[in-house]
């Protein structure tokens, strides 16, 4: 029987020949991830199963996060618990504050998940993955604690929604937009229980970061998963990060699919999701007039430095409006120095921004950012639930970094091109060239050993 | 196994930063959670809760975050079962690990009116609305899953597993 991508990878890791829809399997698994409030209660679940040794120490990711650096005493425990584990399991990849970064963006920077594995993690955007061709999904604390100690799981087969994307982004056009488009075509329900499967010549047109940020969300339409193909840019991306071997899998040409989408890459426009699903999307240049109190550029969605260069090029030499706060979190250390280098930093700051260490904060309304009663917020983040990022009176409109940026000056929702015509594509996505932002970062930041971005083109 | 109380009705979409907000996620400990579950969408909830009452919900029930913390705030709050039209996959999970009952209804989920009496058969996947005087059936859960939930929970499922194989730590995942 023919089979998608995603079923490819769930019938290897259970070692069948081949699997259908709704079937129920258990697979082995490549990797199993936790964070600061979904490790301890696992950690606790997993001693109550009796466990004694987690099933590979190379095989469990640890990442304090969520409310690192530690934003209360409560928290602060809870890190500790997690950190205690880690060491008593002697677990090989545990990132402590000062090395971690926002889970979704530290694993492929670090090379942890590769083309073909078999991914758990207690945190629902672990999802991202699927822009590096794995199959990787969210669960709970409990099945995380299972995962530890078996280096198993159960899974249902899911079918699948082949969304075909044709034609070549423009403008400041990228994969928020895309992602917030599909989700508003097919509502916050419309892949429940499925994989998004990404597919069409639109996809080299795509960079793995906007890769990433499109899976990401994928669990945002209810996806398990959201998966893209593995190509050039993968591969040249998965070079760049690892020397781990890995396994390309290939969805049969006569897999069937329970739904097929259509997205033309090419009419895309910045758009933005109104309160407070994400599904309520409209284009930017539509949001009427929106007075903004906070704009949070960062999170697991959109934190990665092609984001920060695209949010940097419109805040460059211009001033965060007097009634707006504008925050901003480079996703990991990584990325925070890549940002110092290419001068990013300094624009920011210059801009009237903050730069925050990574953390997750504000977009789970955690610290860093939350938002009082009646307070607006444009967000590069991924949810815009009643409360998500502060008081339940607050309302949350996700976007892109290019709309982020342009609320953060013009303290209203606008089309980024009303303050700034969008530049040539390729050039803003890519390290700045001299003659490029002034030349002013890049001489700074191109003559240094530039940082492996895990974003490679 | 049955259960009854009175039913909690709300709309669909509900989602885990509505069950629980994230403010209260550092502790995971049940009787907190439960003192805060369903805050922001319902604050008379926390309050107004009795042992055996039901959540009902819409489409697409306990969406967002895969925070284990929302299905044992509701366990912990006393609530017998949920109920919804449909479930979000990773609250579906975590519902079945922890063992909360949760039953699939969309004929149910509509049906169902605040402040009904019902009554629920698990083992048929019966739900009975006393104050309407009707009766629905939910899907059946797969035999593994019942597996999983007659034994208590997926940890002691596992529990079970280790034990058997006479270790701690079973053979190693990998592909």
């Amino acid at each position: 029987m023919p089979m998608t991508m995603t079923q490819k990878i769930l019938a290897a890791h259970a070692g069948l020949e081949s699997v259908e829809p709704g079937q129920l399997l258990e697979a082995g698994l490549d990797l199993v991830l936790g964070n600061d409030i979904t490790a301890p209660p696992a950690i606790r679940e997993f001693r109550k199963m009796g466990a004694r040794t987690v099933f590979d120490r190379d095989r469990v990711v640890l990442v304090p996060d969520h409310f690192a650096p530690n934003k209360d005493i409560k928290a602060a425990e809870q890190c500790k618990c997690m950190r205690d584990f880690a060491r008593e399991q002697e677990v090989t990849h545990y990132f402590e504050v000062g090395e971690m970064g926002i889970e979704h963006a530290l694993l492929p920077e670090r090379g942890l998940v590769l083309p073909g594995d078999l991914v758990i993690g207690a945190d629902s955007h672990t999802c991202t993955y699927g822009a590096a061709g794995a199959f990787s999904t969210g669960v709970g604390s409990t099945d995380m604690a299972a995962g530890m100690a078996l280096g198993r799981l159960w899974f249902k087969v899911p079918e699948a929604i082949r969304v075909v994307l044709t034609g070549k982004p423009s403008g400041w056009a990228g994969g928020k937009d895309l992602i917030l488009t599909l989700i508003g075509m097919i509502g916050v329900d419309g892949a429940l229980y499925q994989s998004l499967e990404f597919q069409g010549a639109g996809v080299a047109a795509l960079t793995m970061e906007e890769r990433l940020t499109v899976s990401n969300m994928a669990i945002e339409a209810g996806a398990k998963n959201g998966i893209f193909p593995v190509d050039e840019a993968t591969r040249a991306w998965a070079a760049s990060v690892s020397e781990r071997p890995y396994r390309e899998y290939r969805a049969d040409p006569d897999a069937v699919y329970a739904r097929e989408v259509r997205i033309d890459l090419s009419r895309l426009v910045p758009v933005v999701a109104f309160p407070h699903l994400p599904s309520n999307v409209r284009p930017a240049s539509e949001a009427g007039d929106v007075p903004v109190d906070q704009v949070v550029i960062g999170s697991c969605t959109n934190g990665r430095i092609e984001d920060l260069r695209i949010a940097a090029a419109i805040l460059r030499g211009r001033r965060v409006a007097r009634t707006v706060r504008c925050i901003v979190i480079p996703a990991t250390q990584r990325i925070y120095l890549q940002a110092i280098r290419e001068g990013l930093a300094e624009d920011f700051v210059e801009a009237g921004a903050v730069l925050s260490t990574p953390t997750c904060g504000p977009c789970l309304g955690g610290h860093m950012g939350i938002l009082a009663a009646g307070e607006r917020a444009v967000a590069t983040t991924n949810r815009n639930f009643v409360g998500r990022m502060g008081h339940p009176e607050s309302e949350i409109y996700l976007a892109g970094p290019a709309v982020a940026a342009a609320a953060a000056v013009t303290g209203r929702i606008r089309d980024p091109s009303e303050v700034l015509e969008a530049p040539d594509r390729e050039r803003l996505l890519s390290t700045p060239e001299p003659g490029w932002g002034g030349g002013r970062a890049a001489s700074r930041g191109r003559s240094r050993d530039a940082v492996p971005a895990g974003g490679a083109r | 196994m049955t259960a009854a109380g009175r039913a909690f009705k709300y709309g669909d979409n509900v989602d885990t930063d509505a069950i629980i907000p994230a403010r209260y996620l550092n502790t995971s400990d049940p009787a907190e959670l439960a003192a805060h579950c369903m805050e922001d969408l319902d604050p008379s909830f926390a309050g107004a809760v009795r042992p055996g009452d039901v959540l009902v919900g819409g489409r697409n029930f306990g969406c967002g975050s895969s925070r284990e913390h929302a299905p044992v705030a509701i366990k912990a709050a006393g609530v017998s079962c949920v109920i919804a039209a449909s479930f979000a996959r990773i609250f579906y999970r975590n519902a079945v690990n922890i063992g909360l009952p949760i039953l699939e209804s969309p004929e149910a989920a509509a049906g169902i009116e605040a402040g009904d009496r019902l009554s629920l058969d698990f083992g048929s996947g019966t739900i009975s609305d006393g104050t309407k005087n009707s009766s629905w059936r939910s899907a059946p859960f797969p035999p593994f899953m019942r597996r999983i939930m007659e034994a208590g929970g997926l940890t002691e499922y596992v529990r079970a597993r280790l034990t058997e194989a006479g270790d701690s730590g079973a053979e190693g995942g990998g592909s």
